[in-house]
């Protein structure tokens, strides 16, 4: 047998095999079951319009929040870790590994359950603020790593020239090296912002008042009240229509930065 | 002080030396820039010419010695050095523009952000350094979209917009393609004719002899050799000097 000849064969072995399984899994399926519990359009219907006015607003208002203020304190976190001063460096560092290593979730829990319970603390916003101001420390971490490269990415003639021209560290921070900077890291920070995305799901778990719930906990209250799954469907391809686009983005985002570089 | 006396130097270097670790580059530097002045700086690579030019605005800090720019010491702690910065106009081999501004903004930032000239004003200025360096129709081009030449004539005019009293070149033809040197060489040739007080890294020997008032041959982190271009180009007195002239002219 030829090589070509054997690479065919193996491809009908597999192509058989896929189709066995779907064929299998067709006849075994439930499908009037499975039509009732996960596309129930009754229970469907009742959903609109609050999933979107209500859950995906939220959902990205979340994300937005979380994403500029983790960008704004992971700026000074990223500035703190490169400053000649080293007790800054020491707490940018400290602050960095701290959150970073902890699960999100934690972090979560700690301030709007743990924190409020042991400091007699009312966050702003109730529980779900707590929870976003969480979201918002934990992006922190994240993305001062990030600005932090960024920043050292820039050509150091940058600072010299800018520098030469009289400019102080601060003009010359602020007008040439962060816009630079931000440059360099659009891919990251845009991947950063759909990781934060998924995350605000994690606020399910401070049960929010029910104009404050974003898309996970609508869904799963919509579950629970209905006795019927439909909207953890509706739910997951809501999070898709969201994603997937940023994740292309993302990988256009890459690859233009990666023909540029050459 | 504040305006410089008549008679102090543009520039004056006593006794500099700098150290980056172990590594003794410049051993005991004395040298000056009249005003008005053209001084040339030759010398093999690794002598130490690029940092003796970055100690001046001092984007180097100098181990030890006196550098003073219009009398004033500029390695001193009081020394308003971004002031001083600003009176010193800087051209890097690389250009260093600013790749996220335009050609114009690029000319206009540090004249509103340190001299805090308005923005009509910054840019009249701006466009007419841009004329100068025969760039006049390029100030909305983004750097990317220029020759290394042009890029280096709008490094040569953001310097200029600042209105300094005297320009700091190193090397500023290295980077180019051979048949761009010569504009950036014919801008320079003008700023030298309008008087202005310069300090030229520079490997081409042509401009030094027709263009300097003085040449300088360094090796090793010191000044071995002295003079005007003619007399230090035709009849180096010094053998490491002729050993150097013999391979490069
Ligand atoms: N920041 C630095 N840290 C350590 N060593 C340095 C630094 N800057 C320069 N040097 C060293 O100092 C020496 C002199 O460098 P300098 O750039 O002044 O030489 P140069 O005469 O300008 O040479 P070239 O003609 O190659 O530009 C070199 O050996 C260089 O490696
Ligand atoms: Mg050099």
């Amino acid at each position: 047998m030829t090589k070509a000849n054997r690479q065919r064969l193996r491809d009908a072995v597999l192509y058989a095999l896929l189709l066995g399984v779907v064929v299998l899994l067709a006849f075994a399926a439930d499908w009037p079951v499975i039509q009732e519990n996960f596309l129930n359009q009754e229970v469907l219907r009742t959903l609109w319009p609050e999933i979107i006015t209500v859950a995906a607003k939220n959902t990205i208002v979340y994300t937005a929040i979380s994403f500029a203020g983790g960008l704004v304190l992971g700026v000074v976190l990223a500035l703190m870790k490169l400053s000649p001063v080293t007790p800054y460096r020491w707490l940018a560092t400290a602050w960095i590994e701290f959150f970073r290593g902890l699960p999100a979730l934690v972090v979560i829990i700690g301030f709007a359950l743990a924190v409020p319970i042991a400091f007699n603390w009312q966050p702003p916003g109730g529980l779900v603020g707590a929870g976003v101001l969480a979201l918002v420390i934990v992006s922190s971490a994240y993305m001062a790593e990030t600005i932090r490269s960024g920043i050292q990415a820039v050509p150091p003639g940058q600072v010299e020239a800018a520098h030469s021209l009289g400019m102080s560290g601060s003009w010359t921070m602020v007008s040439v090296v962060l816009p630079q900077a931000f440059r360099i890291i659009i891919p990251p920070l845009t991947n950063e912002f759909v990781l934060l995305l998924k995350d605000t799901s994690l606020l399910a778990i401070v049960g929010a008042a029910t104009d404050d719930r974003e898309l996970t906990t609508f869904g799963r209250d919509s579950v629970s009240e209905n006795f019927n799954s439909s909207p953890l469907l509706a739910v997951a391809l809501l999070y898709l229509v969201i994603t997937l686009p940023l994740t292309r983005l993302v990988a256009y985002l890459e690859k233009r930065s990666m023909v540029k570089a050459r | 002080m504040s305006a410089p006396a008549e008679g102090t130097r543009a520039i004056e270097v006593q006794d500099l030396h700098k150290h980056f670790g172990d590594h003794k580059v410049l051993n005991g530097i004395d040298f000056h820039v009249d005003a008005g002045e053209v001084v040339c700086v030759i010398g093999p690579s690794g002598s130490g010419k690029s940092t003796l030019l970055r100690c001046v605005n001092r984007l180097e800090q100098p181990t030890s010695g006196t550098v003073l720019v219009e009398g004033v010491d500029v390695t001193s702690p009081e020394t308003d050095l971004n002031k001083i910065r600003s009176r010193i106009g800087m051209v890097f081999q690389q250009f260093n523009l600013f790749p996220h501004m335009s050609v114009l903004r690029n000319l206009t930032i540090a004249q509103q952000r340190v001299l805090k000239r308005n923005r009509g004003e910054a840019d009249g200025i701006a466009r007419a350094n841009l004329e100068r360096v025969g760039l006049g129709d390029r100030a909305d081009a983004y750097p990317a979209q220029l020759s290394g030449g042009q890029q280096q004539r709008v490094a040569i005019a953001r310097a200029l917009s600042m209105e300094p009293d005297m320009m700091l070149f190193d090397e500023p033809t290295s980077a180019l393609d051979p048949e761009l040197v010569g504009d950036v060489l014919d801008v320079m040739r003008s700023l030298a004719s309008e008087g202005m007080t310069m300090m030229v890294v520079t490997h081409e020997m042509g401009f030094a002899r027709e263009v300097g008032d003085k040449l300088v041959f360094m090796d090793e982190g010191i000044i071995i050799e002295e003079g005007a271009p003619r007399d230090v180009l035709s009849s180096p007195q010094h053998q490491r000097t002729q050993a150097f002239l013999s391979k490069v002219l």
